[in-house]
C-alpha cells in the first residue's frame, strides 16, 4: 500500500509535467483564437491530464491515510504534498471559470516545485503523538491548507498581470523584483537538485559539536559541509572539511543547505539567462500576449475572495476550536499561530486596499506575491526556523 | 438639517452625491466625472459630510478606511517581530529572562527584550492597536451602513441618464425595447434576478443582501474582541495547574471546595514496533521513542453537606473517567485537561535497622515521604526518630544540608534509633547512597530495604466562560464573509430613452460574471452587449 501511493504521487508529478507543456503550447496556438472560441485543442489535452494527474495525486492521498491508519496531513512531507495537491484541485475549479490556459502555466509549476520540495524530506509514515490524536487535526489541516492553495492561485494570477504589464525592454525596480522572485523560484529547484544529488550518493558525515546549551552533540550532514557548526570535530574519514564554524545558537547544518541550494540556483540561474539572452520574466511575456489584463486581475481577485473565507475558517477557527481540546486554550501565540494571524491580517488588507483604495492591477498583484510570500515563509521558515509546538521539525 | 430635494422630488439626507432615489449626480463636481464612485452610491456618510469638532474628527479619523488599513498592517508587522524569538512564555526557565535572551541571543535578544517584545502580546501598545482595530471597526461600520441601507432601500427603476452614462458597463442601441422586453425579463427571471419594471424600463437586481456581509463580519469580528476582553475580567477565566499523585485525592483549586478529583491512574503508552500498525516501524526505528498515549485514570468527587472545621469531608462520587490528550473530562463549566506528568516519583521508602557486628535485624520501617511521622516503634523497645527531614536534599553554600523543594526528588534523614542497650539513642545522616555517622562509629545502622514510587498526573483546570462569546462572534464573521464574498450584488438597468435602449451594469464585484449574464440576456434581442468603459480607455491608453 505504501509502495503503492508512492508511485501515485510520481504519476501525478509527471503527469502535471507533461499538463505544463501542453498548457505551454496552448498559447503558441493562432493568434488570439482561443480568447473568443475557448481552449484550443492543446489546452484541452493540458487540463484533462491535469484532472488525470489530480487523480492520481487524490490517489496517492487515499492510499496513504488506508495504510497509515490517520489522513497524511502530520508532517512537513505530507502537509507539503497535500498543498501542493489542494493548488492543481484550486487551478483546475479556476480554470473551468475562467478558461484561461495560461493560468495553467504559472499555477502547474507552482504546484509541481511544492511537491518536488515536499519529497525531500522524510518521507516514512509517523504514528501520532497524542496531541495529534484528533479529528480536528484533519479538518483543520485540510482546510487551511485549502485556503492556502485557493490563495495561492492569486499568487499565479499575480504573476501573469505583472509578467505580461510590466515594460520589459527597461531595467526598472518592478522588473528587478520580478525577477528576484523568479530566482527565489529557480533556488528551489537548487534546492531540489542538490538534495537529490547528494542523497543519490548516499553523502553522509557525522560531526560532534558543542550546541546552543553548551553541550556535546552529534549531527549528521547530507550534503558536505561548507558551514560546519559550533566547534565541530569531523566523525567521518574522507569527507568534505568545513570552511567556517557557526556559533551555537545557529543551525549550521540548514544554514549550509540553504547555501548549497543558493548556490547551485544562481548557477541554474545564470545559465538560464546565457541561454534565454534576457530575464526570465521577460522571457515568458510572450507566453501571456492573449490574456486580458482585467480578466487575469479578476482572477487573482476572486481566488483571494475564494481562498479568505476558507483559510480563516481552516487555519483560524478550526485551529481555535483544536487548540482548546487539546492544548487546554483555543490560542497561545506560538508562532504558527502568529504567522496564521498574520497571513489573515494581510488579505484582510488586501481586500480593504482593493475595495476601498482601489489598489487593483498591478498593485494588488504585487500584494498578491507578497500574500503567497508569507504563506510560504509560514510553510517553510516557522516549521523549520521558529521551532513552536506545531513545528514538524527538520 | 438642510436636505437635498433631487428634481424626482425624491428628498435626499446633506451630503448625498448620487441621488438615493433616481441616481442623479447632485454634486457639481461629480458631473464632471466619466465615472460615478458607485462604492457607497453615493450616499451622504457622516465623515464625508461634517468635519467642525472635535468629535467629528475622532470619528472621521476611525471611520477612515486608510486609518483601518495602517492599523491592520502596524498590528500585521508587530506581530511578526514577536515571532523572532521566542515569548518569554516559552523559554526554558533556566535563568530569568532578563538574563535568557542576552546569553541565548546576544545584542539582539537584549534589544528584543529591552524593548519588550518578548511580551510582545500582552503589551500595552499591542493592546492598544487591538482596541483601535475595533473602534475603527465599529464607526467605520455605522459611518457607511445606514446610509447605504437609505440608498438601497430608495432605488427607482428609472434611473437618470447622467447616472446610466456613467456607470462602467454601458452602451446604447438604436432598437425598440418593447419588442424584445418580455423576452429580456424571462431570461432575468430564469437567471434569478428579482426583475422590476416602471414605463417600459427594467431594474434587475441580485445578491443585494451580499452588500451587508462586510458589516456582519465586522460585527462579528466586534464581538470577538469583545469576548477577548472579558477575559480579564475576574471568574470569567481560570488556569490552574493541578498535580495528583496516583492514589490521592485532591480539592480542585477554584472550585470553592466543591469537588475533588483522585487519581487512580496513570498511564504513559508508547508506540510499538510490533504490535502498532507496521507502517510505522521505519520512523520507530528512526526516531526511537513515540509516545502513544497520556492517561489519567481518575474519580470525580463532589463534596456533601456543611463542612466543620477540623472534620472530614463527605464526599460523593460523581463519575469515573480517563482523561487523555485531546479528552478533557468535563464538569459544570470546568475541564480537566492532561497536560503533563512525572513517572516514579519517590513515595515510599523502607529501612531496617539492624546490628552492624551481628547482623541481625529489628524490624523496619516504612516512611511515606510526603508525610513522615516523627517516630516509628519497631518493638521490643527498638524505634527510629525522624530528626530532620530533607526531601529534595542538597548542601548550600555553607555546607549545611538543606532542601531544594518539597518534592521528595533526594531525600535525606537525620535518624535516631533508639535501641535497649543505647536509650540515648545513636545518630545517623542516611541520604542515598550515602550515611555519615556524625558522632563517631555506631553500633547500629539502617540499612536500605527499598523504595516504592509513584506516577504523578498534571493537570489543567479551565474554566472559560468567554467562549460561547467568541464562538458567536466566529460564527457571525463567517456568516458575513461568506455572505460578502461568495455573493455578489449585481444590478442591470434597461432604459428606453427616445428612440434608444440604454443598457448599464453594475456589480460590486465580480465584473466578468456580470458581463456574461448581460451578453446571455441580450443575445437574439438586437440589443448590443454594452461595454466596459474602464477596458476601452485602458485599451485607448
Ligand atoms: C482584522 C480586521 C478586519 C477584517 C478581517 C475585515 C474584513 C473585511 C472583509 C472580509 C470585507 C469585505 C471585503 C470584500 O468583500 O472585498 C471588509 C470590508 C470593509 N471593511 Fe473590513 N475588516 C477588518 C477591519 C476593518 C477596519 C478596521 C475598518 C475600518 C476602517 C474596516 C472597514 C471596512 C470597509 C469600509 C469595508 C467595505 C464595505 C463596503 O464597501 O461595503 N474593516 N472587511
Amino acid at each position: 500500500m505504501v509502495s503503492l501511493s508512492g508511485n501515485l504521487l510520481y504519476v501525478a508529478f509527471i503527469l502535471y509535467l507533461i499538463a505544463t507543456v501542453f498548457f505551454a503550447g496552448s498559447i503558441k496556438d493562432k493568434k488570439g483564437k482561443q480568447l473568443e472560441k475557448g481552449p484550443n485543442k492543446w489546452a484541452k489535452i493540458g487540463v484533462f491530464l491535469t484532472i488525470l494527474g489530480f487523480v492520481a495525486n487524490v490517489g496517492y492521498f487515499i492510499t496513504r491515510w488506508i495504510a497509515a491508519g490517520h489522513a497524511p496531513v502530520s508532517n512537513l512531507f505530507e502537509f507539503t504534498t497535500f498543498f501542493g495537491m489542494c493548488l492543481v484541485g484550486a487551478f483546475i475549479i479556476i480554470y473551468f471559470i475562467y478558461k484561461t490556459p495560461v493560468l495553467g502555466v504559472f499555477a502547474l509549476p507552482v504546484a509541481i516545485l511544492l511537491i518536488a520540495y515536499a519529497s525531500m524530506f522524510p518521507k516514512e509514515i509517523s504514528p501520532l503523538i497524542p496531541a495529534l490524536q484528533s479529528d480536528w487535526l484533519h479538518i483543520h489541516v485540510t482546510t487551511a491548507a485549502a485556503g492556502q492553495a485557493i490563495l495561492a492561485i492569486s499568487f499565479a494570477a499575480g504573476l501573469i498581470y505583472l509578467v505580461k504589464s510590466l515594460d520589459q525592454t527597461k531595467a526598472t525596480k518592478s522588473n528587478f523584483w520580478l525577477e528576484a522572485i523568479m530566482y527565489g523560484l529557480v533556488c528551489t529547484l537548487g534546492f531540489i537538485i542538490m538534495t537529490t544529488v547528494f542523497s543519490s550518493m548516499g553523502y553522509k558525515a557525522e560531526f560532534n559539536y558543542i550546541d546552543k546549551f553548551d553541550q556535546e552533540a552529534q549531527i549528521e550532514y547530507a550534503m558536505p559541509a561548507i558551514i560546519g557548526p559550533n566547534e565541530w570535530e569531523l566523525l567521518t574519514d574522507d569527507k568534505f572539511e568545513p570552511l567556517l564554524a557557526m556559533p551555537g545558537i545557529i543551525n549550521a547544518k540548514k544554514l549550509n543547505t540553504v547555501i548549497w541550494s543558493i548556490a547551485a540556483g544562481s548557477i541554474l540561474y545564470l545559465l538560464l539567462r546565457l541561454v534565454l539572452r534576457k530575464r526570465i520574466g521577460a522571457a515568458l511575456q510572450p507566453l501571456t500576449k492573449h490574456i486580458n489584463l482585467d480578466l487575469v486581475d479578476e482572477i487573482g481577485y476572486r481566488s483571494v475572495l475564494i481562498g479568505f473565507p476558507v483559510f480563516t475558517l481552516g487555519a483560524l477557527v478550526f485551529a481555535m476550536i483544536w487548540a482548546q481540546i487539546a492544548w487546554t486554550r483555543f490560542w497561545g501565540w506560538d508562532p504558527k499561530e502568529v504567522w496564521a494571524l498574520i497571513t489573515f491580517l494581510f488579505y484582510a488588507a488586501y481586500l480593504h486596499l482593493r475595495l476601498s483604495k482601489g489598489w487593483h492591477g498591478e498593485k494588488s498583484a504585487w500584494l498578491a506575491v507578497i500574500g503567497f510570500i508569507i504563506i510560504m515563509f509560514n510553510l517553510v521558515a516557522v516549521n523549520l526556523v521558529i521551532a513552536g509546538l506545531h513545528s514538524y521539525a527538520g | 438639517m438642510n436636505h437635498v430635494k433631487c428634481e424626482c422630488g425624491h428628498v435626499n439626507p446633506h451630503g448625498t452625491i448620487l441621488c438615493e432615489s433616481c441616481g442623479r449626480v447632485l454634486v457639481e463636481s461629480e458631473k464632471e466625472k466619466k465615472l460615478v464612485d458607485m462604492r457607497y452610491e453615493g450616499s451622504a456618510r457622516r465623515s464625508q459630510t461634517y468635519n467642525k469638532t472635535f468629535i467629528d474628527k475622532i470619528w472621521n479619523f476611525f471611520s477612515s478606511v486608510k486609518v483601518g488599513v495602517w492599523l491592520i498592517v502596524i498590528t500585521l508587522v508587530a506581530s511578526a517581530l514577536g515571532t523572532l524569538l521566542p515569548q518569554e512564555m516559552y523559554i526554558p526557565p533556566v535563568m530569568p529572562a532578563s538574563e535568557f535572551y542576552e546569553d541565548q541571543y546576544g545584542w539582539i535578544g537584549k534589544l528584543f527584550y529591552d524593548l519588550g517584545f518578548h511580551n510582545l502580546y500582552s503589551s500595552w501598545w499591542y493592546l492598544i492597536l487591538i482596541a483601535s482595530i475595533g473602534i475603527s471597526l465599529v464607526i467605520c461600520s455605522l459611518d457607511r451602513m445606514i446610509p447605504l441601507w437609505r440608498a438601497l432601500k430608495a432605488q427607482r427603476v428609472t434611473r437618470h441618464e447622467g447616472f446610466l452614462k456613467r456607470q462602467r458597463v454601458f452602451g446604447v442601441t438604436e432598437v425598440n425595447l418593447d419588442d424584445s422586453s418580455q423576452k429580456i425579463i424571462e431570461k432575468l427571471k430564469a437567471k434569478r434576478y428579482n426583475v422590476r419594471e416602471e414605463d417600459g424600463n427594467i431594474l434587475a437586481e441580485k445578491g443585494r443582501f451580499s452588500r451587508w456581509g462586510p458589516y456582519v463580519n465586522h460585527i462579528g469580528l466586534i464581538i470577538f474582541l469583545i469576548g477577548g476582553m472579558l477575559r480579564f475580567v475576574p471568574g470569567m477565566y481560570i488556569d490552574e495547574v493541578l498535580w495528583v499523585r496516583e492514589g490521592e485525592t485532591k480539592l480542585i483549586p477554584e472550585t470553592d471546595g466543591e469537588y475533588y478529583l483522585k487519581n487512580n491512574e496513570f498511564i504513559l503508552e508508547v508506540y510499538d514496533k510490533d504490535k502498532d500498525n507496521e507502517a510505522f516501524s521505519e520512523a520507530i526505528e528512526k526516531n526511537g521513542m513515540v509516545a502513544k498515549n497520556y492517561q489519567s485514570n481518575v474519580t470525580l468527587y463532589k463534596k456533601i453537606g456543611e463542612t466543620v472545621a477540623g472534620q472530614e469531608q463527605e464526599l460523593e462520587k460523581v463519575k469515573d473517567e480517563a482523561i487523555q490528550v485531546n479528552q478533557p473530562l468535563k464538569f459544570e463549566s470546568f475541564a480537566l485537561y492532561q497536560v503533563d506528568y512525572k513517572m516514579d516519583e519517590l513515595n515510599q521508602m523502607t529501612f531496617s535497622l539492624s546490628n552492624k557486628q551481628k547482623n541481625e535485624t529489628f524490624g523496619e520501617l516504612k516512611i511515606d515521604l510526603y508525610n513522615p511521622q516523627d517516630q516509628y516503634d519497631l518493638g521490643n523497645g527498638y524505634s527510629v526518630e525522624i530528626m530532620s527531614y530533607f526531601p529534595d536534599f542538597e548542601f548550600n553554600t555553607e555546607g549545611e544540608p538543606t532542601t531544594k523543594s518539597k518534592v521528595p526528588n533526594n531525600p535525606a534523614f537525620v535518624f535516631k534509633m533508639i535501641t535497649p542497650d543505647k536509650q540515648d539513642g545513636e545518630i545517623s545522616f542516611v541520604a542515598i547512597q550515602q550515611t555519615i555517622e556524625p558522632f563517631g562509629d555506631n553500633d547500629y545502622k539502617l540499612d536500605f530495604v527499598g523504595i516504592d514510587t509513584l506516577n504523578v498526573s498534571a493537570l489543567t483546570v479551565r474554566k472559560d466562560l468567554t467562549l460561547w462569546i467568541l464562538a458567536v462572534g466566529g460564527i457571525i464573521f463567517m456568516i458575513g464573509v461568506a455572505q460578502g464574498s461568495y455573493w455578489n450584488h449585481r444590478r442591470i438597468w434597461i432604459r428606453k430613452v427616445n428612440d434608444e435602449v440604454w443598457v448599464a451594469g453594475h456589480t460590486n464585484k465580480n465584473w466578468h460574471g456580470l458581463k456574461r449574464d448581460i451578453e446571455l440576456v441580450l443575445e437574439d434581442t438586437g440589443i448590443k452587449e454594452p461595454e466596459d468603459q474602464v477596458q476601452k480607455e485602458e485599451g485607448q491608453e
